[in-house]
Formats: structure tokens, C-alpha cells, sequence
């Protein structure tokens, strides 16, 4: 689409910046010179130092020069970071109250708050200032908003629809363009319009074929507010993005033919419009593909620069659109196509962080010049010099591209439906043809007509300004309505669940396995065929090995889902202050100073454990782990068993520190470094979470008693039951049989016991850490780590001749053994006892953490659990 | 072969048109494979099943070759499995993939989704108990990660665990503390997939122009 920005390159300037008489000195000229005459359409860059160089040539020292409003030199981009704020400052006022963006769509508020700035301006200036012009639209705003909409596009969803947006796209545009072209002139030619109008047939079409194209931006904006199921939703915002490979063509091609005139244009002529055709397309389309491949291969030997890793999908992304437009190729499929490729690869490659800053930052750019362009539209109509009435000319173009549209898409769904496995229904069709918004793109390119051979610019520039609105806002506001009132099939709930996830991935097995027995060649055929040689070659040569092994999606939802639980589980500690243990004193206790030693020599063992792990999250995990020393755990219990009662200060102090380190989880620890972003978690602290979520997870699965159920029948369970139906923990631990745990863990028995013969002759202090103690399920028993020499040290310097505490034993069994997978790391049996009695003392006040789970209920070892052990 | 013999059995043909929907066109075609893989027998068992190469790769191979020889899936209320299934079997069975199309009612729609979905159910339910146990889930789930690789049976476990859990929680908010969850019932598994749609995906494409000629040397 931009292609033509070159032709009309002496015009187009960056935003009309020239405030002409606005300026105090009367240097209004002067500053106005570079901006007329802006053979700079190459951007800020060159025209900033240009403007500037006017400015000092004007002002020859007038005043001293330390002191002087340098008002010339900062103008550019001054102008341009105030406008971004006023958008944003329009956003923000527009969202303050959604009542009205559930009814009105934002894109049309925006444009109607450009209408108000526009008319600010008006009032002070007289002149429309502001206004967009195609190379600040199509070189800094449209590419953010284009490489987003390639980067979170649904593959699967986009190419197994591609023949039908293909089919949209393309002949749809096309019919468009003419039908549209092809009528204002008849109606033209019969008088509709008025006798002194000086437009030829070639120019209708050249008018058709601008504002022929549905618009991503204004499509994306009004459905992503109405969410329809994704079949028509992939339908309608894949030809708006295809489709503008086509406007390119067809509006270069008839540009052209509008300078070389009617008689000279022959059918060779035409041919080398049809060829252009396919090589502006897929020309960009596979530069784009091209400069996905690299931003992969890129990402993949950027481990050691993590905190520039960002950056180079944005530099590639836009030089993708850049070198497409140098090479005149279609410049938005280049980029649509790029994110499109390379957005699986480095999502698997890169740092996690850098995922999210990627995605963060994709969605502030992208946000944020949609809203300028809306905003921009709007303060672009105030002006009375573009303003050209005429009636027919107007309302026939608004009749025909609707009614066209409809024609169009009825008519090519018919066809479609033919081939199409799941035929597209009568209701999706009419939202198909009613989402055809026109936008910026539109706008854009009547901006680029040249006035010398387009005598009637002007009209067609108001003309597309209406058609613009009209769609935008009139279209906009009446979407949702129309959607509930067609009761068109909506988008399922956001978010899938885990049975969701396997359930699609046996779909697509099964769907596989039977287009094989029945012997046909179908979408799955070629899907797994692609699928198969994606995973052998593609992300052999795209994707880190260590990504590779990493990359079984349904783990990866897994891995979320837990995180997520760990989150909320977190926020709802947080809330009920249950996790108060974490931040009461006298919780921790200086682990690294007392085990040093001891740690470093089990550390080689453990990490090595860690490092076997082929799973995403251990290796995560532990990996992260082995770079810190030593976790913040409550190992107090035992250090008393050890060294007996510690000083109070000394432990104080400690904890003091302790508290500050969990407090401060929201807060960076700032380290001034540009190469290393620190986030000052404690990995301690993420580990805690994330096996406590598991655990919880896991316990309260087994709450739910399948599996268990069946064969451990035998076991009271009601009388349990009961007990932990009374919240009260402690109650149904002593309750439980003795043997049915013991016998699995008789030296963890012995370590408890060694605890609890500490605890007897300090009651009151131990009741308080009861409340206290922290549980790190980083410590969960395991049985297969031989107990750590500190445990013998121990059971010898207490005496491990107590009986073994009920509770920890009870607690042990139902340490799922999957959960050693998931947590690499215990190495003490001692603070799951903790656990549970700190569960055991605030039972009663806090209800079991997360809420929609069923309370965890004394549960059965589960039937894999013996075997493991 | 197959077609020649096909084209004097009309009336069966049409026969099994009606009950499955497919065009005889289509029947025409299926029977062709099914010969194919039978070996011109009149009758397919699991081992032709088994020597399609293309669905050496498939993890859930044998739940899906399970599935044609369920009598459950054969829709007259009989319980079991067969050791040989012929033709008309091996069309019912296929019928479960038919795509809908633009005529049919609302309600045909609807019988269509639940035979897809009990279809499904079915493959899960392996001792037809009208449960899916967390056992038969994990199954499931192991079989589906069994080519993974990297996934040992543990994650399969941790997953079915987790999945099951979800289940549990969907289906009964409020459950009691004496109340176990058995598993998934029919009516359960329809409302936690209801979000998936599957009645507009769980189709293949059913073509009417044979291509079995040009494809038979790649599964044979």
C-alpha cells in the first residue's frame, strides 16, 4: 500500500507540524520552509536535524544564547511525544467508564475525541494543523499494529482457513473495486452527480479500488469488543489483513494507468498489472517468511544478551516492512507473515522475561497507534480545505460498498460452502459483510492521489472520510447489537481448561487416524505431514535444542496452570493473611551460616538430580536453583535439635532480614546494571510457592478421592471425613491409624520425633511458632534422598526415642511421588511436619487457601504411590 | 474388485446411505479402501487395522482401532467388541465423521453432537461402566504422551491427575465430604466440552472422487 508514497513523496510531510501561526518570532516562514518543501518523507530522522537546521538558520542569535527557548529544535519530536500523551490521555478519559465502551466501540470514541481536538485547534489556529499523512501512517503507526495483529495470530486457526480468506481477500477485493468503480460511473454517466464533475472511468476505479479494502486496524478494533466464535472472527480480520496485498496492486496499477491515460493502455499493459499482482504479493509474503526464519535463528544465540533479545524482533519486524516497501513489494503482508513465522520459535527460545517484554511491548506499540490513528482520523476531518460536497457522489459510494460487500460475500460463501467441510452459516455471512469497516489504510491512500491527475481529490478524500466514519462508528456501535440479536455463535470462555487441552490433542489424533483407515487426503493428513516435518527439520534448525526437548504443549498448560495457582493462591494468602506465617518472626533462621558446609556437599548430588531432569519446569527450576545458594527455609526446628536453643537477638536479627526479603517480592532490587535486569525474587520463595501449589493441587485431587477410592475402601473415612469437615486439622491427624504411614517412612518418623522431643519442654514457645513455622514443601519428605547427615546428627544429640509424631507420618504418604519430578529438591524431611502444624494452629481461623477446591480431607495414599516407593 | 461388485449391490448400498448418511458415491469409495485393507476379504480385523503404516506415529492408535471394533459404536445397544468387522460396521463407525451440512435441522444437529461426543466418550470408557476413571483417564492421557518423548509417565499422571481434579471441581462445586467423584459421566463430559465445538470439528472430509489410487502405496 505505501508504494506510492514515493511518487507523491514531494507532498507528503510528517504530521503537518508547520504551525504556521501559532510561533511568537516571526519566524513562521522559516520554520514552515523544511516542512513544505519535505523531500524527507524518510521520517524524524532526517526531517528532525533538517527542521532544526531551518530553524538555526533563521534564528541569528537574537537573545543570549543559554538561556533562549530552543523551540525550533525540539519542535518535532516534542510534537510528536505530546500528541502520543494526548492519545493516551484520550484513551484513558474514553475507558473511565465502561458503560459506554460496552455500547460504543473505543475506536469510534476516539475518533469523535479527535473530532473535539480538531475542533480546539480549528478555533486557535484557523488552519487544521494536525492532520495524518501517509508517511507518518503507513511508515511509524501501521507497521506496530500489523507485526502485533501477525504475532498473536491463531495459526492453526489462520491456515486452516487460508483458502477461504485467500478467496475473500482477493477475488473479493477485486470485485469490490470494480463493482464499486464500475457503478459511480454509470451513475456518473447518468447524470447522478452532477454535470461539473471531472472524473473518468479510470478514476472510479482507481477510487474503487482504495476503498475497496476492509481495514485490519478498524476491524480488529471493533471485534475485538465483540467476541464472535473464531472461525468468523479468523475470517473477517484475515481478509482485512490479506486483502491489502490486493488494494496495493490494484491502486498502483491503476495509478498507473490513470498517468499513462485511457488509449494507451493495452492488454499487455493489463497482463503486467495481473503479474504485478502475484509477485507484490507472495514477493512479500515470502520476504516476510524470510525475515521470520532469521529473527528465529537470531533468537537462538541470544542467550547471553537477554535484556536486548527484544529488541531484535521489533528492528527485524520493521526492517521486513522496510525492505518490502524498497523492493515494492506489499509491505504489510511482509510483516503480517513474519510474526506469523517466527512467533512459535522464539517463544521457545527465548528467556521467558523476554517473551513477556515482547508481548508487553508488541501491545503498547500496537495499543498505542491504534489510538493515535483514531484520534488522528477524527482531528483530520476538522479542516475546511479537504471538505467537498456532493451529495450523490457520497451517498452512492456509502449504498454501493455496502450492498457490494453483502453481494460479494454471500456470493463467494456460496462457493466456498461448496469445498468447505463446515459451511459457513447464513448469520456468520451477514456479520461478514457487515464487519467490511474502512479506516486509516483507506484514508491513507486518497491522501496519496495526485492532485494534478485526480482533479477531484478533495471530494475523494471526504468521500473515504465518510465512508470511514460511517463504518467506523455507525457499523461499530451497531456490531454488538447486531451480534446478540443474531444471536451469532459466540467465542468459548477465554481460558481452556486441562481436560480441554487433551481432549483437543485426541481430536487431532483421532481425526488423523481416521482420514488414514478411511484412505483420504484431507486437511489432517496434510496437517500431520506438516506437523511431523515441522518438528523434524523446521525446529531443528529454528529452535534451541534445549527448547526442543521442552516443547510438549500439553506440559507446558500444565506448567502454566500450576504457576497460576501459585499466583492466586499467593494473592488469596495475601488476602487472608494467611501467609502471615511467612512474615512473623522467628520463622527462619540463618540456614546458609549454620549449613554450609553440609549444603555444599549435598549440593552436587541434588543438582545433578535436577539436571537429569528432562521436564521444562525442574530444569527450570533447577536451574535457577543452582545458581542461588541456599533457600530461605525454615530449618529452625531441627537447628534447635542441633545446637539447642539459640540466642533471641541472634535470631531476631535474622529474621528481620528475612521478613524484609518476602516483604519486598513486588519491589526490584535495583543494581544499576544495563545488562542484567535483576528481579529480586527469591528463588526460595518461587520454589516454596510452586510445590505448595502442586502439593495442594495434588491433595486436593485426591480429595476428590478418585483413584484412591476404589482401593482403599477399607479405610474409616467418614469418621475422617467429619473431622476435616470441622476445619479442624490437628483433630483428624491424631485420629488417623498409625500404621498406614509409619511403616513407608520409619526415618522420617524418627526425625520427627526428634523435633517433637525439643518441642515438649519449650510449650509456649513452640505453640507460637506452631503459627509460625513456614511450610516449605521445598522440604517435602522423600524417601528416596537418604536422610541428610544433619537428620542422624539429629536423632543422636536428641535422643530419637519419642514416639514419631502422628502427624508428620500422616503427612508423609500422601506426598505424591509425580511430585518429585515437579520438585527436584528436598532434602529435609522436617518442615512438611511444620506444614502441617502450622496448618494444625491456624486451621480453625483460616479456611484451607484455595477456596473453589474441596477442603483437603485426610486422603489415601494413591494407588501409584507404593509402587514408586 | 470392490467396485465392480459394489455397482450390482445398489439397494444395499442405498441401504447403507440412508442409515449413514454418506452418498453412495461415497460408500463406493470407503468400500473400495475397506477391500483394500482387507485384503478382498469380506471382513477386517484388527491386525489389517494395524498394518497402516500411517498410523504407526499415532499415539492413541489403539484406542482409535479399539473404537471400530466397539459393538457400542454400532448404535443397536449391544455391549462388547467384535474380532471381525464387516463393512456395514466399518461405515458406522466412519459415520461418526461426517461433516454436518446446511440443511440440516436443529435438532439433527444436536443428535449429530451427542453421537460424536458419545463416540468419544466411548473411546474413553474403555470398561463401559458409564464412567471415565481417573484409571481409564490417565490412560488416555499416558497413550497421548507415550511419543512425546521427554514425558514419562509421571507428567501423564501429574496431567490426568490435574485434569481430573478440574473436572471434579467443574462438575461438583459443593461436594460433600463423604461424596467421591467416580469419575466422568456422560453428561459431564458433554458440559466440559461443550466449549470445544466439536460438533464443527471432530469431521473429515469424505470425498467423492476416489483418491485411494493415488495414496494406496503410501498406507499399504
Amino acid at each position: 500500500m505505501p508504494q506510492p508514497i514515493r511518487e507523491s513523496a514531494p507532498k507528503t510531510v510528517l504530521i503537518q507540524l508547520s504551525l504556521q501561526n501559532g510561533k511568537p518570532n516571526a519566524r513562521g516562514p522559516i520554520a514552515s520552509g523544511p516542512n513544505a518543501s519535505g523531500p524527507n518523507a524518510s521520517g524524524p530522522n532526517a526531517s528532525g536535524p533538517n527542521a532544526s537546521g531551518g530553524g538555526a538558520g533563521g534564528a541569528a542569535l537574537e537573545g543570549i544564547p543559554g538561556v533562549a527557548l530552543q523551540w525550533i529544535d525540539v519542535k518535532t519530536p516534542f510534537l510528536v511525544a505530546l500528541w502520543i500523551l494526548v492519545a493516551g490521555l484520550a484513551k484513558m478519559v474514553i475507558e473511565v467508564n465502561h458503560n459506554v465502551t460496552n455500547y460504543i466501540p473505543e475506536s469510534a470514541l476516539l475518533i469523535c475525541c479527535g473530532f473535539l481536538l480538531g475542533g480546539v485547534i480549528w478555533g486557535a489556529d484557523g488552519v487544521q494543523t494536525f492532520t495524518l499523512t501517509p508517511t507518518v501512517f503507513f511508515f511509524y503507526l501501521l507497521p506496530q499494529v500489523i507485526l502485533d495483529a501477525g504475532y498473536t495470530m491463531p495459526n492453526k486457526l489462520f491456515f486452516s482457513n487460508l483458502g477461504a480468506i485467500l478467496v475473500y481477500a482477493i477475488i473479493g477485493t477485486c470485485w469490490n473495486a470494480a463493482s464499486v468503480g464500475l457503478s459511480l460511473w454509470g451513475c456518473h454517466q447518468g447524470g447522478a452527480m452532477g454535470p461539473d464533475l471531472d472524473i473518468g472511468l479510470l478514476q472510479y476505479l482507481l477510487f474503487g479500488s482504495l476503498i475497496a479494502a476492509v481495514d485490519p486496524v478498524a476491524v480488529l478494533a471493533v471485534f475485538e469488543q465483540v467476541h464472535v466464535n473464531e472461525v468468523l472472527f479468523i475470517m473477517v480480520f484475515g481478509e482485512s489483513l490479506l486483502n491489502d496485498g490486493v488494494t496495493v496492486v490494484l491502486f498502483n496499477v491503476f495509478d498507473a494507468f490513470v498517468s499513462l491515460g485511457g488509449p494507451r493502455i493495452n492488454a499487455a499493459e493489463i497482463v503486467k498489472g495481473i503479474v504485478s499482482f502475484f509477485v507484490v504479493a507472495f514477493g512479500g509474503s515470502l520476504l516476510g517468511l524470510v525475515f521470520g526464519v532469521l529473527i528465529c535463528l537470531v533468537t537462538r544465540v541470544t542467550k547471553n544478551i537477554r535484556i536486548i533479545e527484544p529488541g531484535f524482533i521489533f528492528v527485524l519486524g520493521y526492517l521486513s516492512y522496510l525492505t518490502a516497501e524498497m523492493l515494492s513489494l506489499s509491505a504489510i503482508l511482509a510483516i503480517v507473515f513474519c510474526g506469523i513465522a517466527c512467533q512459535r520459535y522464539i517463544k521457545a527460545n527465548m528467556d521467558e522475561a523476554s517473551v513477556a517484554t515482547v508481548q508487553h511491548a508488541m501491545k503498547v506499540l500496537a495499543n498505542g497507534s491504534e489510538t493515535i490513528i483514531f484520534l488522528f482520523l477524527g482531528i483530520s476531518a476538522i479542516d475546511k480545505n479537504i471538505w467537498v460536497w456532493n451529495t450523490g457522489f457520497i451517498l452512492l459510494t456509502l449504498l454501493f460498498i455496502f450492498v457490494y460487500r453483502i453481494m460479494g460475500v454471500f456470493f463467494l460463501t456460496w462457493i466456498l460452502n461448496k469445498f468447505r467441510l463446515v459451511p459457513v452459516e447464513y448469520i456468520d455471512q451477514i456479520i461478514m459483510s457487515y464487519g467490511g469497516l474502512r479506516g486509516a489504510v483507506a484514508y491513507g491512500l486518497a491522501v496519496m492521489l495526485d492532485e494534478s491527475k485526480i482533479k477531484e481529490k478533495n471530494l475523494m478524500i471526504s468521500t473515504t472520510l465518510v465512508v470511514v466514519y460511517f463504518t467506523v462508528i455507525l457499523q461499530g456501535v451497531t456490531m454488538k447489537p447486531l451480534v446478540n440479536w443474531l444471536k451469532v455463535k459466540r467465542a468459548a470462555n477465554a481460558e481452556l481448561t486441562l481436560i480441554e487441552k487433551v481432549q483437543n490433542k485426541v481430536f487431532d489424533h483421532m481425526l488423523v487416524a481416521i482420514e488414514d483407515i478411511s484412505g483420504q487426503i484431507g486437511h489432517n493428513y496434510m496437517r500431520d505431514k506438516w506437523n511431523n516435518f515441522e518438528v523434524k527439520y523446521l525446529s531443528w534448525l529454528l529452535m534451541k535444542p534445549s527448547a526442543r526437548r521442552n516443547r510438549d504443549r500439553l506440559f507446558n498448560v500444565f506448567h502454566q496452570l500450576n504457576l497460576r495457582d501459585a499466583m492466586s493462591y499467593v494473592n488469596e494468602g495475601e488476602r487472608r493473611g494467611s501467609l502471615e506465617f511467612i512474615r512473623n518472626e522467628s520463622a527462619f533462621v540463618d540456614f546458609k551460616k549454620k549449613f554450609d558446609t553440609d549444603i555444599s556437599d549435598m549440593m552436587p548430588d541434588i543438582t545433578a538430580d535436577a539436571a537429569d531432569d528432562t521436564l521444562p519446569v525442574p530444569s527450570h527450576m533447577g536451574g535457577t536453583w543452582r545458581h542461588h545458594d541456599i533457600p530461605s527455609v525454615s530449618l529452625e526446628m531441627q537447628d534447635q535439635d542441633l545446637k539447642g536453643l539459640r540466642e533471641a537477638e541472634d535470631i531476631n536479627s535474622h529474621h528481620l532480614l528475612q521478613q524484609h526479603l518476602y516483604k519486598g517480592r513486588k519491589q526490584h532490587r535495583h543494581r544499576y546494571s544495563r545488562s542484567h535486569f535483576h528481579v529480586n525474587k527469591d528463588e526460595g520463595e518461587v520454589q516454596e510457592i510452586f510445590q505448595r501449589t502442586m502439593r495442594t493441587r495434588l491433595e486436593s485431587f485426591k480429595s476428590t478421592k478418585m483413584g484412591a477410592a476404589k482401593k482403599m475402601s477399607h479405610h474409616p473415612k467418614k469418621e475422617d471425613l467429619q473431622k476435616t469437615a470441622n476445619g479442624n486439622a490437628s483433630d483428624w491427624g491424631r485420629s488417623r491409624p498409625h500404621g498406614d504411614a509409619g511403616i513407608e517412612f520409619p526415618e522420617s518418623g524418627g526425625a520427627a520425633g526428634g523435633q517433637r522431643s525439643y518441642g515438649d519442654p519449650f510449650p509456649t514457645r513452640v505453640s507460637y511458632r506452631l503459627g509460625a513455622g513456614v511450610e516449605n514443601p521445598a522440604f517435602m519428605p522423600d524417601v528416596e534422598t537418604q536422610a541428610p547427615p544433619w537428620l542422624t546428627e539429629a536423632d543422636g544429640g536428641a535422643g530419637a526415642s519419642v514416639e514419631p509424631s502422628q502427624r508428620a507420618q500422616l503427612h508423609l504418604p500422601w506426598t505424591p511421588s509425580n511430585l518429585r519430578r515437579l520438585a527436584p529438591l528436598r532434602i529435609s524431611t522436617q518442615s512438611s511436619d511444620s506444614f502441617q502444624r502450622a496448618d494444625a494452629a491456624s486451621g480453625p481461623e483460616t479456611p484451607p487457601p484455595p477456596p473453589p477446591l474441596p477442603p483437603p480431607p485426610p486422603s489415601h495414599p494413591p494407588p501409584h504411590e507404593g509402587s514408586h516407593m | 474388485m470392490g467396485a465392480s461388485r459394489s455397482r450390482t449391490e445398489n439397494p444395499e448400498i442405498q441401504d447403507l446411505s440412508d442409515q449413514t448418511g454418506f452418498s453412495s458415491e461415497q460408500i463406493r469409495i470407503l468400500h473400495r479402501r475397506f477391500r483394500q485393507l482387507s485384503g478382498d476379504e469380506e471382513t477386517i480385523s484388527k491386525e489389517n487395522l494395524e498394518k497402516i503404516q500411517a498410523l504407526d506415529k499415532n499415539p492413541i492408535r489403539n484406542q482409535i482401532i479399539e473404537a471400530f471394533f466397539d459393538k457400542r459404536n454400532q448404535k443397536d445397544g449391544k455391549v462388547g467388541s467384535f474380532e471381525e468387522i464387516g463393512f456395514e460396521q466399518f461405515v458406522k463407525v466412519m459415520s461418526h465423521f461426517r461433516p454436518p451440512n446446511l440443511k440440516m435441522t436443529d435438532e439433527d444437529k444436536e443428535a449429530m453432537r451427542r453421537e460424536k461426543l458419545r463416540f468419544l466418550f466411548n473411546m474413553h470408557d474403555t470398561d463401559n461402566d458409564g464412567t471415565i476413571t481417573l484409571d481409564e483417564y490417565r490412560k488416555v492421557v499416558e497413550e497421548l504422551l507415550s511419543k512425546s518423548g521427554a514425558i514419562g509417565p509421571d507428567v501423564a499422571k501429574a496431567i490426568s491427575d490435574a485434569a481430573m481434579l478440574e473436572v471434579a471441581s467443574i462438575n461438583m462445586p459443593h461436594m460433600e465430604p463423604d461424596d467421591f467423584y467416580e469419575g466422568i459421566t456422560f453428561e459431564h463430559f458433554e458440559q466440559i466440552l461443550k466449549g470445544l465445538e466439536m460438533e464443527s470439528r471432530m469431521n473429515i472430509r469424505f470425498l467423492d472422487v476416489d483418491t485411494s489410487t493415488m495414496h494406496c502405496g503410501k498406507s499399504q
